[in-house]
């Protein structure tokens, strides 16, 4: 190898028709490929001077094959000059500023001075821009009275000039602009920002065009054995078809009308060769009506060169299928389907202390027919790194030829790390390090407490699977990136796994108030969990039986020493609490690893704020965290299982009395809506201050309208009590509100655009069905309906009018916030934390003096702070602390 | 315009100090970097100008910081660029 060099410096210049004649191998004059024996003609497009495609052929240039000639480059010489449409913009500020006869910019030396600073300043290097240049002036250098300068895209430049009162057009040909380009000095050059040793202006004129070898623009033969051309290759034909004409009327003297005609028709292919989007110009089509993929094209955007081909690439070893849930499964695993563990494979090398078990891989051969046989292996790489497909033909006798040296493609296996993902990869919890069960089935299996990090549900997700190939990647795979070092997240300090919807539910519903189980249920409940003994029962009954409380069964998997105290998702916010005479069972007490009192919910061990996990990790480490994942999961999981959970379109039913009661506050609030348009109507409204009197009016009934909805979900929830599914879901905060059973049961309340009523609609009214400059709650989209009684038409109306601008609002949100994270991305990718504790770029330069001011890793602290004060008291006092 | 604003006593705007060449030198030994490493402020930044600054100096902006309570940060005054 090579020592590595620094790159001192880029310089970016054009190049001159003399650079480009000096690099061409081959002056391209005929517009023909192959003949008709499918060898290239010389001198034409596909010329084996400019390298070749075809296997067996030599280049005529290097005397290389194929596989090993780079290509080499042409050129095709135009007949007359036109412009490179990618410096029109160039060439028009050139025009614009040096003068029409002498070409020297049209500044004396002393403004010239005045903007870029005099020429030994060590602030020099400002440049002169079209703005610094008055319109229509004199050259101060041969007094010419200047022209204005026109540019319609694509390509046409002309000066404008006034005869007898009328604007003339003349229309400057691309000889006309090289040959004034040609004679702007150099000096004048540097003062416009132009770099004239690497990039004279009249080389943006081409006279002579590269063409580029046919290494990259390779033709393709199809089935029918006929041969199919690159888009470059059939512009570049076009090319030299006009040119070749051009050259031959040029010579016949033909008319200057049909002159220009041609010269604009080779305008036309060469801006359309270089870009093939140019606004103001018609993109050149395939036959079959495609736009050709020209230069620019190759380029340009998320499938171009750059961001395409350089910063993003396609990998071997990935995998991709749909993902469902398994609740049996470990945080820490993924199942994975055999179809998929068969055909992927990991490299291990061949050493004398595990040549036997490398034998018995090559010899399973690579068909593992169930998720119990042992793995098998698909290629085994010689030292001389000639790569075998295990094949049942040649299992036995590769089996023999093993020895230290070689290297097994060894199948997918249990316990294996392999790194799982979903995009869209926003932070680093998307992907992350699971080890391997297969199993069968064709999706990917995961434990759904892991859905969070990866923002994943089962509605036809479908994520990513990739192999880690060295010993290396492995290890870094398992101590930086294993689900159980990602529980606390790096943006908060807290917990990002943990129990979602029905683990919440089932270990409110199994925690929640003091009940207590026979042996049998206690046996049901903790089937999965590894527990060996269980706890000294709480009683007797009268037959003798032991019964154990429900939160004994939960403290079997609590650690053993464990303390705290806190306050549960389903807390009133009473204004003296109670604490552990608590009605709601909200108030947690957790004693030597015992609950003492309170019921666990989302407070304790959901995704985004489980306190007890957050603990158990402050206290016991990651692993001891993941076990205690994987026991709650199944222990609510069984919970649930143990009186069933479901819910349905009677569960929203009231009685009689609710009806009438909402139907009151509804009625009520709308004839106080009525009142307030009166008292407004009447002029005897009071103004709030700063605000008009409609405005003032419109905060009122809304405000009037809002308590009424409120009261209506309040006389529902006082009918739906603990027995009802959605209560429980909306008080454990499994999933949903008490607002949407409000919804749902009582009324849905006002619809609103933009946060006030609604106002748009016909003339002076919202719908028809209103009379004009109504101003009445039900005129405006408040909806008396639940969900349950169904809609009115109108009220139905007004909903969809409320819900399409929140569909709006969730369009608009995720494309913007996309778009900024990708920049923030760019920003900030290299950007890391030296040993030194100091945030720097690759260049080393200082970004922060020390990461977050602090030095604090938040996904190793406690929600921000480096130590759990918190906590480490509660585990001394066993009390809580204020 | 009759009244002037001295920008240092506004609340938002931290303790600005020119560092003195030693100071500077003892900087950029401590994180090993040369002066171009340092992070930039421009020469027609208000406070810049209120203490003085000048192209070239070094100068140490003092925080209350959030996480850390109190944080340093050095500057070098460079040149605005047009446009």
């Amino acid at each position: 190898m090579t020592s590595p060099k620094r790159v001192g410096r880029i310089e970016f210049g054009l190049f001159s028709p003399k650079e480009i004649r000096k690099m061409s191998v081959r002056k391209i004059i005929w517009a023909d490929t192959y003949d008709d024996d499918g060898f290239p003609y010389p001198q034409g497009l596909m010329d084996l001077n400019l390298g070749v495609i075809d296997p067996g052929l030599r280049c005529k240039t290097c005397d290389q094959k194929a596989a090993d000639c780079p290509g080499h480059f042409g050129h095709i010489e135009l007949a007359k000059p036109v412009i490179h449409v990618g410096y029109t913009r160039l060439i028009r500020k050139l025009l614009r500023v040096t003068c029409r006869s002498c070409s020297r910019l049209l500044m004396t030396a002393e403004e010239v001075e005045k903007i870029v600073g005099h020429e030994d300043s060590e602030l020099a290097g400002e440049i002169v821009s079209e703005k610094d240049i008055k319109k229509e002036r004199v050259c101060p250098h041969c007094g010419e009275q200047q022209l204005k300068i026109n540019f319609e895209k694509p390509t046409t430049f002309s000066e404008v000039f006034v005869e007898d009162g009328r604007k003339v057009e003349h229309k400057l040909t691309p000889a006309d602009i090289r040959a004034r380009l040609e004679r702007i000095p150099d000096e004048d050059l540097r003062a416009l920002g132009v770099n004239p040793d690497v990039a004279r202006p009249e080389w943006t004129i081409l006279t002579v065009l590269p063409v580029p070898p046919v290494t990259m623009r390779p033709s393709i033969i199809l089935e029918n054995g006929q041969r199919s051309e690159d888009d470059l290759t059939h512009k570049l034909v076009d090319i030299i078809r006009i040119n070749q004409r051009f050259k031959e009327n040029q010579d016949a003297g033909a008319p200057q009308l049909i002159i220009e005609d041609l010269w604009e028709l080779l305008q036309y292919h060469v801006t359309t060769y270089l870009d093939n989007e140019v606004a103001g110009c018609p993109p050149a089509r395939h036959r079959s009506g495609r736009p050709l993929k020209t230069l620019s094209q190759r380029l340009k955007g998320k499938e171009g060169r750059f961001r395409g081909s350089l910063s993003g690439k396609r990998v071997n070893f990935s995998a991709r299928t749909v993902i469902s849930p398994d609740p049996n499964l470990s945080i820490g695993e993924v199942g994975i389907p055999l179809a998929i563990a068969n055909e992927m494979t990991l490299p291990i090398r061949v050493t004398q202390f595990n040549i036997e078990e490398m034998r018995q891989y090559v010899l399973n051969g690579p068909e593992r027919p169930t998720i119990r046989s042992p793995c098998g292996a698909n290629y085994a790489i010689r030292p001389d790194n000639r790569r075998m497909r295990l094949s049942e033909a040649n299992l036995e006798t590769v089996a023999e030829m093993i020895e230290p040296g070689w290297t097994v493609e060894r199948q997918l296996k249990g316990n294996d790390i392999v790194l799982f993902n979903r995009q869209p990869s926003l932070h680093r919890m998307s992907i992350m390090a699971h080890r391997v069960v297969v199993m069968d089935g064709k999706t990917f299996r995961l434990n759904p407490a892991v859905c969070p990090p990866y923002n994943a549900d089962f509605d036809g997700d479908e994520m990513n699977l990739h192999i880690p190939q060295t010993e290396e990647a492995r290890a870094e795979a398992e101590i930086l990136v294993s689900v159980s070092s990602n529980i606390l997240s790096p943006r908060t300090g807290g917990p990002i796994i943990g129990g979602i919807h029905d683990h919440i539910s089932g270990i409110f519903l199994l925690t929640h108030t003091v009940r207590h189980f026979s042996k049998d249920e206690v046996l049901y409940l903790t089937q999965h969990l590894d527990v060996e003994h269980l706890p000294e029962p709480d009683r007797i009954d009268e037959n003798g039986n032991p019964l154990w409380t429900n939160k004994q069964v939960f403290s079997l998997v609590l650690p053993d020493n464990l303390n705290m105290v806190f306050k549960a998702s389903s807390c009133q916010n009473c204004e003296t609490c109670r604490r552990g005479m608590c009605e709601n069972d909200a108030f947690i007490r957790i004693v030597n690893g015992n609950l003492i009192s309170g019921t666990i919910d989302k407070k304790g061990i959901g995704a985004f704020d489980g306190q007890i996990l957050h603990r158990i990790i402050r206290q016991h480490g990651m692993k001891r965290a993941a076990r205690f994942i994987d026991d709650v999961t199944k222990l609510s999981i069984r919970g649930i299982m143990l009186e069933g959970f479901s819910f349905g379109i009677d569960d929203e039913d009231l009685t009689k009395t609710e009806y009438g009661q909402i139907d009151e506050v509804l009625d009520g609030a709308i004839s106080d809506v009525d009142r307030r348009i009166k008292i407004y109507n009447e002029g005897q409204l009071e103004p709030m201050p700063g605000r008009t009197l409609e405005e003032t009016l419109e905060m009122q009934i809304m405000q009037v309208l809002g308590k009424a909805r409120d009261r209506t979900g309040e006389i529902a929830g006082r009918h739906l009590g603990m027995d009802n599914s959605a209560v429980v879901m909306a008080v454990s905060g499994a999933r949903g509100s008490m607002l949407n059973l409000t919804q749902m049961a009582g009324c849905l309340g006002q619809q609103s655009v933009r946060g006030e009523r609604i106002m748009r609609g016909y003339e002076d009214r919202t719908l028809p069905h209103f009379r004009r400059n109504e101003r009445g709650a039900e005129a405006h989209g408040f909806i008396t309906n639940s969900y349950k009684s169904g809609l009115s038409p109108t009220e139905f109306f007004f909903h969809a009018i409320g819900g399409r601008e929140g569909l709006v609002d969730t369009a608009v949100r995720t494309s913007q916030s996309g778009y900024l994270q990708r920049r923030m991305i760019n920003a900030l990718q290299d950007l890391k934390v030296a040993y030194d504790g100091t945030v720097r770029t690759t260049g080393g330069r200082i970004i922060q003096f020390r990461y977050g001011e602090d030095g604090t890793d938040p996904g190793r602290s406690s929600y921000g702070a480096p130590v759990d004060v918190k906590g480490i008291i509660e585990s001394v006092l066993k009390e809580e602390v204020k | 315009m009759g009244t002037t604003l001295d920008v240092l006593n506004h609340e938002m705007v931290p303790d600005h100090q020119i560092m003195g060449e030693e100071e500077v030198a003892d900087l950029l030994a401590t994180y090993h970097i040369t002066l171009e490493q340092l992070p930039k402020i421009y020469h027609d930044d208000p406070a810049v100008k209120t203490i003085g600054g000048e192209v070239g100096n070094v100068i140490r902006i003092i925080r209350d910081s959030r996480t850390a309570g109190r944080a340093e940060a050095y500057r070098l005054v460079v040149k605005r660029p047009k446009k």
